[in-house]
């Protein structure tokens, strides 16, 4: 598919399509949002899933395929917040605190993403290795920890580091998707069998009701728009893309198939609004919500959704051949 | 029935600090406490965590010293960064004993 069917496919399928659904109902004025805890079942449902279907690839594939693009990955996820820290400073007025908590959000990775980027590969017809959710808990936290190290510099108070770090790595994200990639692994392939329906064939329909409320949740933080500044908004569009192109680039240079660096390209891009906003409010308490997740979860997120997924994947077929 | 006066304290906070909270109440001397789900409104709008949920509201009758505590650590720790609101009441009990 060339990159115009490949964008008007994501952009007619139904998970995105629910997405700019809940945006419209809350630009309405209409509520639609789920009751708390079946978003909660949805996330925990989204979160395992991806965790098995990642383990049950990561044990068919040989060591020595996985390795270097884990490296290029952990790489990615101390380069991504160094470089956010650096441009925020000429794109935006903001003080270092909340320019470590943005990079922080911006090397972490987000779940739904990558999520919408494999169901969008998945209809595409464009094949990537399972291992990728590897890839994905890889990049998840070492931006984190280096986001505060920037800001904590800088803080009124030093970060009680020890808790801060015991929290990010026992919270509900991390527990489930590495949980699930050890469930995965040790079940294999027979054991998946028996899930499949579930956590398989369920899985885009799930993924479209969580999208719906992932919808409403940004159209909120929308409203903390003019509070942002046009800086801060033309970097959370634009630092994506350059951080996509650094993960394609990566991916392919360490061996990943066209699919594989597109996702690789995807979780680069993407800006976590689940355990970043987490560890930063609790390490960072003086950085501002009103800017990481206004930027992460307000323009970020919806510019990959409906842009950036079949954009990388275009950057990653003309860079791949 | 014969009832004492205790303090009912009621947290109002931003879930996220849930596990540090019951931390700080129990080292505060609290026995026990209810913690349950809430939804509102104040002068701090944004939350840092829709995932793990919005607010919630903890409530522990305590004696008048922990009660002092408690609201000394809330002044302290927690006014200044996070969304928190707390307030005493007067309680009568029975059982007193229970909870000092």
């Amino acid at each position: 598919m060339d990159t115009w069917s490949l964008a008007a496919a994501n952009l007619t399928s139904p998970p995105v399509l629910a997405f700019l659904l809940g945006l419209a109902a809350t630009a309405l004025k209409g509520d639609l949002r789920l009751p708390e805890p079946v978003y909660q079942l949805l996330s925990f449902y989204l979160l395992l899933g991806i965790g098995i279907k990642g383990g049950v690839a990561l044990r068919e594939a040989p060591a020595g395929d996985v390795l270097l693009p884990v490296l290029v990955t952990l790489a990615l996820g101390i380069v991504i917040p160094l470089l956010a820290f650096v441009v925020l400073r000429f794109m935006t007025r903001l003080g270092p605190v909340d320019r470590g908590a943005l990079a922080a959000h911006y090397g972490s990775t987000s779940l739904v993403t990558f999520t919408a980027a494999i169901v969008f590969l998945g209809a595409a017809g464009v094949s990537y290795e399972g291992f990728v959710t590897t890839l994905l808990a890889v990049l998840e936290v070492p931006a984190i920890v280096v986001g505060l190290m920037l800001a904590g510099r800088h803080a009124a108070r030093s970060a009680s580091w020890g808790e801060s770090l015991q929290e990010i790595l026992t919270s509900r994200s991390v527990l489930l998707l590495v949980g699930g990639l050890v469930l995965g692994f040790v079940t294999g392939t027979a054991g998946y069998a028996k899930v499949e329906p579930f956590f398989g064939g369920m899985f885009t329909g799930v993924l479209t009701l969580f999208l719906l409320e992932m919808g409403v949740i940004a159209a909120r933080r929308l409203r903390d728009l003019p509070q942002a500044g046009f800086g801060l908004v033309a970097f959370a569009i634009a630092f994506p893309v350059v951080c996509g192109v650094m993960g394609i680039a990566g991916g392919l240079a360490a061996g990943l198939s066209t699919g594989g660096a597109a996702v690789l390209g995807v979780l680069a891009a993407s800006a976590s609004y689940i355990a970043a906003p987490a560890a930063v409010r609790l390490a960072l308490p003086e950085a501002n919500p009103g800017y990481y997740l206004t930027a992460s979860l307000g323009i970020t997120f919806p510019f990959n959704l409906i842009v950036g997924i079949p954009l990388y994947l275009a950057i990653a077929q003309a860079l791949g051949g | 029935m014969h009832t004492e006066e205790l303090l009912l304290v009621t947290i109002v906070a931003e879930a996220i600090v849930e596990h540090r909270l019951v931390r700080d109440v129990a080292a505060a001397g609290a026995r026990g406490w209810t913690v349950v789900d809430a939804r509102g409104q104040g002068s701090r709008g944004v939350r840092a965590d829709e995932f793990e949920g919005s607010n919630i509201r903890l409530e522990t009758l305590v004696t008048p010293q922990v009660a002092d505590r408690i609201l000394e650590v809330l002044a302290r720790d927690y006014f200044p960064r996070y969304a928190v609101v707390a307030w005493s009441t007067a309680a009568n009990v029975v059982r007193p004993e229970k909870y000092a």
